[in-house]
């Protein structure tokens, strides 16, 4: 009797730890509740002040923005903001970013729990068309100055039908390939406009020695896609004609312009810095800020980190074309928008505040401070930074279009734009080939995807 | 047995009181989720967000489905290779480590406390280290490996797919090594002196003591340790997220359950996450890991012969 309530007893014992180590899905939901909840609880004090002012008139409103951008805090706080309230006395306003990661997750509790700001940060496509079909994004489509963006600025934030838009774009991300002027100069080569010259250019600083010619890893998947696929892609696939074609279903991963994409990154391998499948992003950073390198596949945000870090002149240059003089595409990504919370307690003051987002003074502030985000407005912007500068100047040469994975091939399950990172990372890292990469990504998609 | 004693004998309230805390937050925080987890299992989410019962038609995709049982395979054979590298390597070298101890040698606690303290570290700051020991750029692996002259030997091992998996589980081995050297130490300890002395005076050499007699006297430690290396391997998921991202690439190839779990439940980037078939995959895990303590219970903890000593 007893060794049996003894064995019991160990059984119970085991079952527990079992019971303890396995994970229990539904418990993160109450901690994503309760992270989220020291950060409405500033929103909350701040709106519930507002509520109450509103009435007597002169009294301030106070609008509170929800925003991943937790880098650019100081940005809105000391630039974009004090130019608004200069501009419309009786309206403050207050930033309250979020982790990036944790975004996603913490706003749409709060959109649930009805504590969310007024103005919301819109991520590109599907999570902000997720959140505007439950009705917590207002419709924008009569708001002044949305007419000043264009088609594609707008199609980030819009209905599948095209018809309402739920966001204000605000910039959006370019690519391209940022290289190192001092290596140029002394290994005697200059700035490749075409394929055949780009390898040539790379050749050249292999047979140099000095510098590496090429600056990205695989090991965090992305790059491959994001700065090789997505960069050097649209040229193969001619921009918006290719993207839509894939939507429509008249083009597919394996035909030539996509392939083609994938061998032409294949061939980046022997350029790369020995071990490149083991370098993560902020590695291959700081390896071209110390100057070992000569080209960096680049994303436009990088300007920044390159001007804080790199001793040495650096330029751009645009992802190059087959034949000198054929037309030119680019990966200009819509990336970030703003939109309203349609159960904000002062609709007006916060489409006062997104009316200022589509003015040129907003642009103009907000290029500025960051260089590397660029406006989507139609108007022009005096930009200061010479390298952003020259990757704005590419919308006049080039036509514009964004990463083909994002609007609607992205909703299904295997999910586009993560077997785009895993293949693109594979085919650099020479483990499959274009051709399987390309077998590989239209057979995820066909699983579940009816072209429209 | 009614005895006046017994009647004096009132329901044992201090009993539970005693117990209610525990059993309170563990029921809440442990329990409830496990079932309700258990339940979402069954169901699947509309796109409305609407519960609808399914069933175990989950499990039935998950096993059967191309695209799924292809992921589940994959992670589950990875995570078959991590538990085999932890239980061949972790704890052959705790249980070497442990004897050297008991050996004795005058820095015997030094060499105890360094070689646990990696085991109270956080997993993310190991993660870092290695990735820094590790870097083809800027790691010190490739020059300590040039200094014996090896350093051609020297490959990106955490990004290359056959290499991937087996450096993180040694990288996992290096941390919790603390653990069965402690466990076997600790058995070994008890161990009375005269049992090995007597066998000295047989005639037996120290290699023949220690596997004719302490061996078999810490059996039951080494089923404690396979266990709870059985356990701890199957959950795994910290170091992998920390040193390759919930994408666990190159190619899925340091995909383990955890992982496999973490993207299917949460999703990741652009895919965004699927909380019924999460829920399966946690489930799968809880059969895996039940399965595995069913045989340590019923053939190995009721075989061993345990001695009092």
């Amino acid at each position: 009797m007893k060794k049996v309530f003894v064995f019991a007893l160990l059984a119970l014992g085991i079952l527990a730890l079992v019971a303890c180590a396995t994970p229990a899905t539904p418990a993160p939901a109450p901690t994503q509740a309760t992270a989220a909840q020291p950060t409405t609880a500033p929103a909350q004090a701040t709106t519930a002040p507002a509520q109450a002012t509103t009435a007597p008139a002169g009294e301030p409103v106070t609008l509170t923005i929800e925003s991943w951008r937790n880098d650019d805090l100081k940005i809105w706080q000391d630039q974009i903001i004090p130019a608004f309230e200069k501009s419309h006395p009786g309206i403050k306003v207050v930033f309250q970013p979020t982790a990036p990661t944790e975004y996603n997750a913490a706003l749409n509790t709060k959109l649930e729990g009805g504590t969310a700001g007024d103005l919301i940060t819109c991520r590109p496509f599907d999570n902000s068309l997720t959140l505007y079909q439950k009705g917590f994004l207002a419709k924008l489509n009569d708001l002044k100055g949305m007419s000043d963006f264009s088609d594609v600025a707008k199609s980030a934030w819009i209905t599948d039908d095209g018809k309402d838009a739920f966001c204000v774009p605000m910039a959006s991300v370019i690519h391209g390939f940022i290289y190192n002027q001092d290596a140029f100069d002394k290994v005697g080569v200059k700035v490749p406009t075409t394929e055949a010259e780009f390898n040539q250019v790379l050749d050249a600083f292999k047979k140099d020695g000095t510098y590496t010619p090429l600056v990205m890893g695989t090991a965090d998947q992305w790059e491959a896609a994001t700065m090789g696929f997505q960069n050097i892609g649209p040229n193969f696939w001619k921009g918006e004609e290719g993207r839509n074609a894939l939507i429509k279903g008249t083009e597919k991963f394996t035909d030539p312009p996509y392939v083609d994409t994938w061998a032409e990154l294949a061939k980046w391998k022997d350029y790369l810095p020995a071990g490149y499948e083991a370098i993560k992003y902020p590695d291959a950073q700081s390896y071209f800020a110390l100057g070992k390198g000569a080209i960096y596949p680049a994303g436009s945000w990088d300007i920044t980190t390159f001007n804080d870090q790199a001793k040495f002149k650096f330029g751009a240059f645009k992802p190059p074309v087959e034949n000198a003089g054929d037309q030119c595409y680019i990966s200009d990504h819509t990336d970030i928008a703003l939109g309203m919370n349609s159960k904000s307690k002062n609709p007006d003051a916060a489409k006062a505040f997104l009316e200022w987002v589509a003015t040129p003074e907003f642009a103009n502030i907000y290029s500025n401070a960051l260089p590397g985000f660029f406006t989507l407005q139609n108007t022009k912007v005096d930009l200061k930074d010479p390298v952003a500068q020259e990757f704005v100047s590419w919308r006049e040469q080039c036509k514009s279009t964004i990463r083909n994975s994002y609007q609607i091939l992205s909703r299904g399950d295997p999910n586009l734009e993560n077997e785009l990172w895993r293949l693109s990372a594979a085919v650099v890292n020479g483990t499959i080939t274009p051709e399987e990469a390309g077998k590989e990504a239209q057979a995820g998609l066909d699983k579940w995807y009816k072209p429209q | 047995m009614q005895t006046p004693h017994a009647k004096s004998r009132s329901f044992p309230f201090h009993i539970v009181i005693f117990l209610a805390p525990a059993v309170i937050v563990y029921t809440v925080f442990m329990i409830i989720p496990l079932i309700d987890s258990l339940r979402l299992s069954l169901f699947t989410i509309t796109d409305d967000k609407r519960e609808i019962f399914a069933g175990l038609n989950n499990y039935v995709l998950l096993l059967t489905d191309p695209k799924w049982s292809a992921a589940f395979q994959n992670a589950f054979w990875n995570n078959v290779k991590f538990f085999i590298i932890h239980m061949v390597v972790q704890n052959s070298i705790g249980l070497l480590l442990a004897s050297l101890l008991v050996a004795g040698g005058r820095a015997r606690s030094v060499y105890r406390t360094l070689i646990f303290a990696p085991t109270v570290l956080s997993v993310v700051i190991i993660g870092f280290i290695w990735n820094l020991i590790l870097s083809p750029l800027w790691g010190v692996g490739e020059s300590v490996l040039k200094a014996v002259g090896l350093g051609a030997l020297f490959a990106p091992w955490l990004g290359l797919a056959w290499s991937a998996l087996p450096t993180l589980s040694l990288i996992s081995v290096w941390q919790f090594i603390g653990i069965p050297m402690l466990l076997f130490y600790v058995a070994l300890l008890g161990i009375p002196e005269e049992l090995i002395e007597a066998a000295r005076v047989d005639g037996a050499s120290g290699w023949t003591a220690f596997w004719r007699i302490k061996f078999p006297l810490i059996l039951p430690t080494v089923g404690i340790v396979a266990i709870l290396t059985f356990v701890g391997n199957f959950n795994a998921f910290d170091l992998i997220y920390t040193v390759k991202g919930a994408q666990a690439g190159p190619q899925f190839a340091t995909d383990i359950m955890g992982t496999f779990f973490y993207r299917t439940f949460f999703g990741s980037q652009l895919q965004l996450g699927n909380p019924a078939m999460g829920a399966t995959v946690a489930g799968m895990m809880l059969l895996i890991i039940l399965a595995g303590v069913i045989v340590y219970l019923f053939l190995w903890q009721r075989r061993v012969a345990t001695y009092d000593l």
